[in-house]
């Protein structure tokens, strides 16, 4: 630079620390959500819910056993007959809406919440879920009396009756709400089950429910693990299940369910292709990739964790994405400025740290952010692998983290039949300037989602779901809407 | 040249959010507040400029405040740079000065390196050229290429911004189109408004352009600066624009020899924040000594 003068000394921009300082009200034990009361568990058995980013306890959850399961599903079926069923949806809608008006109000103690609870930045929770859970009760108090202009025929509506609904870790708020805002809508009643390391807000929706004098039992919140989602899968009087989680549990129920006569909608695992094409926008592209992969830690059913580029812009990406990885902030979820937060339970890094190494040993090559991370809690720094062969582990099994498997093509035929080349298919990624290629490609995905130059954008009236052994069903729009029709 | 990056603005300008909107508190702020003061180019460029008010803004870029380090840059009009010199004599501030028939720049080339080669000529040390959009917009690259090769080579040892007048172009891939031309010509600087028209700084726009910069740098070795101007009004967006600036070109950007922030009246409130992290309460606006 050409100075005639000598330049100013200017002193050093780090960001300080930036915490959230919102405290939530946690209390130190909670019962069952059930007939509109907190219950005390005939289990007798309660179990810790922690932080992930500190590895110390939050609360103690009461743990739901086969009879508080039947209770929650008795209050259920009460609450349907009694109140629900006879509500014109006019009323129903009044308390749909109510709902996302408190959840919306009390927007900044959720995203802190589901933060400390599950691990995510709280600038996801707050600029993403929250938001998101608030717009879909707020979308579904819309159709609530609208419903003959979503089925064929409208003089025979009817709501299904009991729902069980079965959420991951995930996005414990969000996912809860994708399932509560259209039973309720729909004239159903509804039994919740959270993950086991992730109850809190959705225990503090059930304060929701309370605040907004819900009718008792027509939301019920139970917690536990696998062994109460199982009683639940199990109980004779449910009508419909929706879960969402792993294939494998998707599978179980599957079975489980067969020959009855409760509905069934699943949104199992997922590992999306991201076909990136020589002439796309490539510096979005690599935002888009962040997004894709490194959002919520990876820990998303709709990750794109397979990268697929042309050949011709195979090195150029790779370097760009070596670059940006090392400015991810990593650390302190409840830092405004954290990009990558906490992985959400050891169970979970474990399974992360076993498929890298099985990468590593099947030939591909590593890169990771080199950022440190703090010595408790559970982390994973944002990473990548190269030299990737579409027989490897890490290019065909879901890692649900921060770990993005990087593989080429040469035509858009090779693309769409490597994309397509899984089991799973829950969604794609397309990333071109040509709209006629973005097109082609996007018609040819077997994916319940395809994003064109972008990632993970939602909204309440857009349906979500899956194809092949990504699950069947779907939530958000009017097909959502209609699974929770007879 | 080689082909035009596509650009995608549902992206970038979701990108640029998340820079322009980090959290910055306490020590950071304060040490963002006096980059900002520090990479200031203080601008007046008014029809009604007199070498009275000239050295109203030459003083107070010289010492902002007590305590306050001076400015980068003053900038001017070609014919209030004499004036500008005198006035900062033995300061560490350089004299900037618009050339090229700014704002518009459509005047014929021999009179636009005249402009310039004169305002160098009276102690310019540097020298702030627009662009011809209307060339651009017409597809003749070729000819806006040689014409900031042509006013570099007026500049002579002074260094060159162009302003590429973003707002004007109506895409994005035609301001990184813009971006490449220019750092290909030689600037020393790309600057994105001219800050006399409605869209000047957006977080999008300045994303774009510092992303051209870091190719270039990538793909030249040579570090050109980023100069951003018009509408930049408090220390909030300054702010925005530093982390930008530091996510995406690093660190080594921020600082006044590649990093600029053109603006009349952002010093006023980087004074009032300065002062409100140093004392932990606002001082009025009257307690802010103006130009």
């Amino acid at each position: 630079m050409i100075q005639t003068k000598p330049a100013p000394v200017v002193p050093g921009f780090e960001y300080a620390p930036s915490p959230e300082t919102t405290q939530p009200k946690i209390r130190d034990r909670y019962g069952l959500f059930i007939g509109g009361e907190w219950v005390s568990p005939k289990s007798g058995e309660s179990f810790a819910t922690i932080n992930p980013a500190t590895e110390e306890k939050l609360a103690d959850i009461a743990f739901a056993g086969p009879e508080d399961v039947n209770r929650a599903v008795e209050a259920a079926r009460r609450a349907y007959d009694k109140y629900w069923r006879k509500m014109p949806g006019s009323e129903r809608a009044k308390y749909v809406y109510r709902i996302g008006r408190i959840l919306a109000e009390r927007s900044r103690e959720f995203a802190v919440l589901e933060s400390m609870d599950g691990g995510k930045p709280i600038r996801e929770s707050r600029d993403f879920d929250v938001p998101q859970a608030a717009a879909h009760f707020f979308y579904h108090a819309g159709w609530a009396d609208k419903l003959e202009w979503a089925v064929q025929s409208p003089e025979t509506i009817q709501p299904l009756g009991v729902v069980g609904a079965i959420v991951p870790w995930n996005f414990p708020l969000l996912i809860a709400t994708w399932k509560i805002a259209p039973a309720l809508a729909c004239g159903n009643t509804i039994v919740l089950k959270p993950a086991e390391t992730t109850p809190l807000t959705a225990l503090l929706l059930a304060e929701v429910m309370q605040e907004a004098d819900l009718p008792p039992g027509v939301v019920n919140v139970i917690t536990g693990d696998g062994r109460t989602g199982a009683a639940l899968v199990e109980h004779q009087d449910t009508d419909k299940l929706s879960f969402t989680g792993s294939t494998e549990v998707g599978k179980m129920i599957r079975r489980a369910t067969a020959g009855t006569r409760k509905k069934l909608a699943l949104e199992l695992g997922g590992k999306a292709a991201f076909i990136v094409y020589e002439d796309a926008p490539l510096d979005q592209v690599i935002e888009g990739i962040v997004s894709a992969i490194y959002f919520n830690q990876g820990h998303v059913c709709c990750a794109g964790s397979r990268l697929l580029l042309q050949e011709p812009i195979y090195e150029e990406i790779i370097e760009r994405l070596r670059a940006r990885i090392e400015t991810l902030r990593h650390g302190d979820p409840l830092d405004k400025n954290t990009d990558v937060g906490a992985i959400n339970s050891r169970m979970q890094r474990d399974r992360i740290v076993e498929l890298v190494n099985s990468g590593i040993s099947e030939g591909a090559h590593l890169v990771q952010a080199s950022c440190p991370l703090p010595e408790r809690g559970y982390w994973y720094p944002a990473s990548f692998f190269t030299n990737v062969q579409p027989t490897h582990r890490i290019a065909r099994e879901e890692i649900f983290g921060p770990v993005l498997s990087i593989m080429t093509f040469r035509t858009a035929d090779e693309a769409i039949e490597r994309a397509n080349n899984l089991p799973y298919g829950l969604s794609a990624g397309i990333w071109t300037a040509s709209g006629q290629l973005g097109m082609y490609t996007a018609a040819r995905m077997q994916a319940g989602v395809v994003w064109c130059n972008t990632f993970n954008q939602f909204d309440p009236s857009s349906p979500f779901g899956g194809y092949k052994e990504s699950g069947f069903g779907r939530e958000g729009g009017l097909a959502g809407l209609r699974d929770y029709l007879r | 040249m080689a082909r035009a990056p596509s650009v995608d603005a549902v992206m970038l300008e979701a990108r640029a959010t998340v820079l322009t909107k980090r959290s910055i508190k306490k020590s950071s702020k304060l040490a963002g507040i006096d980059i900002s003061i520090a990479c200031m180019d203080l601008t007046t460029l008014e029809g009604k400029d007199s070498p009275g008010k000239v050295r109203s803004v030459c003083a107070r870029a010289v010492s902002p405040a007590p305590g306050v380090r001076s400015v980068a840059a003053v900038c001017v009009y070609p014919t209030l740079v004499p004036e500008c010199v005198r006035a900062l004599d033995g300061s560490k501030v350089l004299v900037a000065s618009v050339a090229t028939a700014f704002p518009s720049g459509l005047s014929p080339l021999d009179v636009k390196l005249r402009e310039t080669r004169e305002a160098v000529a009276m102690g310019a040390d540097e020298i702030d050229m627009v662009i011809d959009r209307g060339a651009l917009l017409a597809g003749r690259e070729t000819e806006v290429f040689a014409e900031i090769v042509a006013v570099k080579e007026a500049c002579g040892q002074a260094a060159l911004k162009v302003i590429l007048e973003a707002g004007e172009l109506g895409s994005y891939a035609l301001i990184r189109r813009a971006c490449d031309i220019a750092l290909a010509a030689g600037a020393d600087f790309i600057k994105n408004s001219t800050g006399k028209i409605p869209i000047s700084t957006t977080p999008g726009i300045a994303l774009l352009m510092a992303e051209a910069i870091r190719d270039h740098h990538r793909k030249t070795g040579r570090s050109a600066g980023l100069k951003i101007a018009g509408g930049i009004r408090t220390t909030k967006a300054a702010l925005g624009y530093l982390s930008l600036v530091k996510e995406t070109l690093g660190d080594a950007w921020l600082h006044p020899d590649r990093f600029r922030i053109g603006a009349s009246s952002l010093l006023d409130d980087l004074l009032m924040q300065r002062e409100k992290e140093l004392t932990g309460s606002y001082s009025a606006l009257a307690y802010v000594a103006q130009a």
